[in-house]
């Protein structure tokens, strides 16, 4: 799906925990999640820890959909933007 | 032992006929070996002869696919040949064509073993490598010796009914095939042994190589958010409780658009997840842990994002099929775009 909204036009992000299997599908923007059953939370982190890190991949997210690039990016804690 | 005969299929220029100005010229046949067919005659030594060469224009064959294909199919059918060679084609479009049609036809209505060479460009590739044993070769024809080699090594096989080797070992595009045989070690040692190669940075061989799924240029990046109209899509099954379009638990057949519009949540009671392929206890807690609702609402509000889409677009992608999976977005792209949103976020499981 990744490859298809992109050759539509529009740019996109792939928030998934299996960053191989979002290489391999072909996303460009990739920004790894969590876990599988909870991309983007955390069940040990309570509630406001919780939405804190949700956050936190979202705005990373942002920043990725923000950021020129020449191909496949994994927008790891190591990116430096 | 009886020399095997050989009847090779070559095109215009390969016959040294013409170029683009001889690419119509219908098929036609020669005694022996021409043009690319002496380095492939030598090729072939002692154990087989070239008996006949066909000829055909390019340009004729794919003006006249069926009559052109009958046409040197009798042709090759009376010299009663044991083996054919087409090409090599290189990355010539229209030959590789050709040379993968009369390949095939031989085979299938004659029941003689073909062989024949391209570039993985070619287009020919593609279209007949499920069938045919096709050598990999470079560009252009200054691969010829190397290309003709390869080509008569497993022609000479197939001929003698030899056990062909894999793709790697023989040169041919791989076609997809699986063929058993007993490995000397257990599957969880060569899976190790493997991993120590592929950790320390040698070349290691898979046994289950990933299809190829192409590449789309990435798009430029979004320059202001807070004009910029987002969508969630995900991949992990999130629809509204009681799942109205009835979407498979795995593999797919259709996705579904969801109004989240006045919500700043994902409410547990209202949503579900219908994903058959993880364990759904922490999704359905809070289902924001898939569809990050609360989050974009809050950033929508705090003016970071421009606007949020009324809806978010759901799926499985457990098992789905990557046509089914290409579809959905091609479809949906055009809602997104008609919904004047700038980018997606799309969250998978």
């Amino acid at each position: 799906m990744v490859k298809e909204i992109e050759r539509a036009g529009i740019p996109v992000v792939h928030i998934a925990t299996v960053v191989p299997i979002a290489l391999t599908v072909g996303a460009n923007r990739i920004v790894p999640a969590i876990g599988i059953p909870y991309p983007l939370g955390d069940p040990s982190l309570g509630d406001e820890g919780e939405k804190n890190i949700r956050r936190d991949l979202v705005e990373r997210a942002l920043k990725a959909l923000g950021t020129p690039i020449k191909g496949q990016t994994v927008f790891d804690d190591a990116y430096e933007f | 032992m009886k020399k095997l005969k050989v009847v090779h299929y070559i095109n215009n220029f390969f016959a040294g006929i013409g170029g683009e100005e001889k690419a119509g010229i219908s098929p036609e046949e020669r005694d022996g070996a021409v043009g690319p067919g002496m380095a492939l005659a030598q090729a072939l030594g002692e154990e087989a002869e070239i008996i006949a060469t066909v000829v055909c224009g390019d340009s004729y064959f794919g003006e006249n696919l069926a009559s052109a294909e009958k046409d040197i199919v009798a042709i090759i059918r009376k010299h009663q040949p044991d083996l054919v060679f087409t090409g090599p084609a290189f990355n010539a479009g229209r030959y590789g064509v050709a040379c993968g049609a009369v390949a095939k036809a031989v085979e299938e209505q004659l029941g003689i073993p073909a062989v024949t060479g391209m570039h993985e460009e070619n287009p020919g590739v593609d279209m007949y490598r499920k069938d045919l044993y096709i050598i990999k070769t470079g560009h252009s024809a200054a691969g010829m010796k190397k290309t003709v080699t390869s080509m008569a090594s497993l022609g000479l096989k197939r001929a003698q009914n030899q056990l062909v080797g894999p793709p790697e070992e023989e040169g041919y595009h791989v076609r997809g095939m699986r063929i058993n045989y007993w490995a000397e070690k257990r599957a969880s040692l060569r899976a190790v042994e493997m991993i120590l190669k592929k950790v320390k940075g040698e070349a290691y061989q898979t046994e289950y190589p990933m299809p190829d799924f192409g590449r789309v240029e990435p798009m430029p990046p979004v320059l202001d958010f807070s004009k910029a109209k987002v969508a969630i899509v995900t991949s992990g099954g999130i629809v509204p409780t009681g799942n109205p379009d009835r979407i498979e638990s795995s593999s797919a057949t259709k996705y579904g658009i969801y109004d989240i519009s006045g919500l700043d949540s994902m409410p547990a009671d209202d949503y579900t997840s219908i994903h058959g392929g993880y364990d759904r206890t922490y999704a359905l807690e809070d289902i924001n842990r898939v569809v990050p609702l609360d989050v974009m609402r809050d950033l929508e509000r705090e003016g970071i994002i421009g606007k949020l889409a009324d809806y978010f677009i759901s799926t499985t992608g457990t098992g789905t099929s990557v046509g089914s999976a290409r579809a959905f977005a091609v479809d949906f792209s055009n809602k997104l775009l008609e919904d004047g949103v700038n980018a997606v976020i799309l969250t998978s499981t």
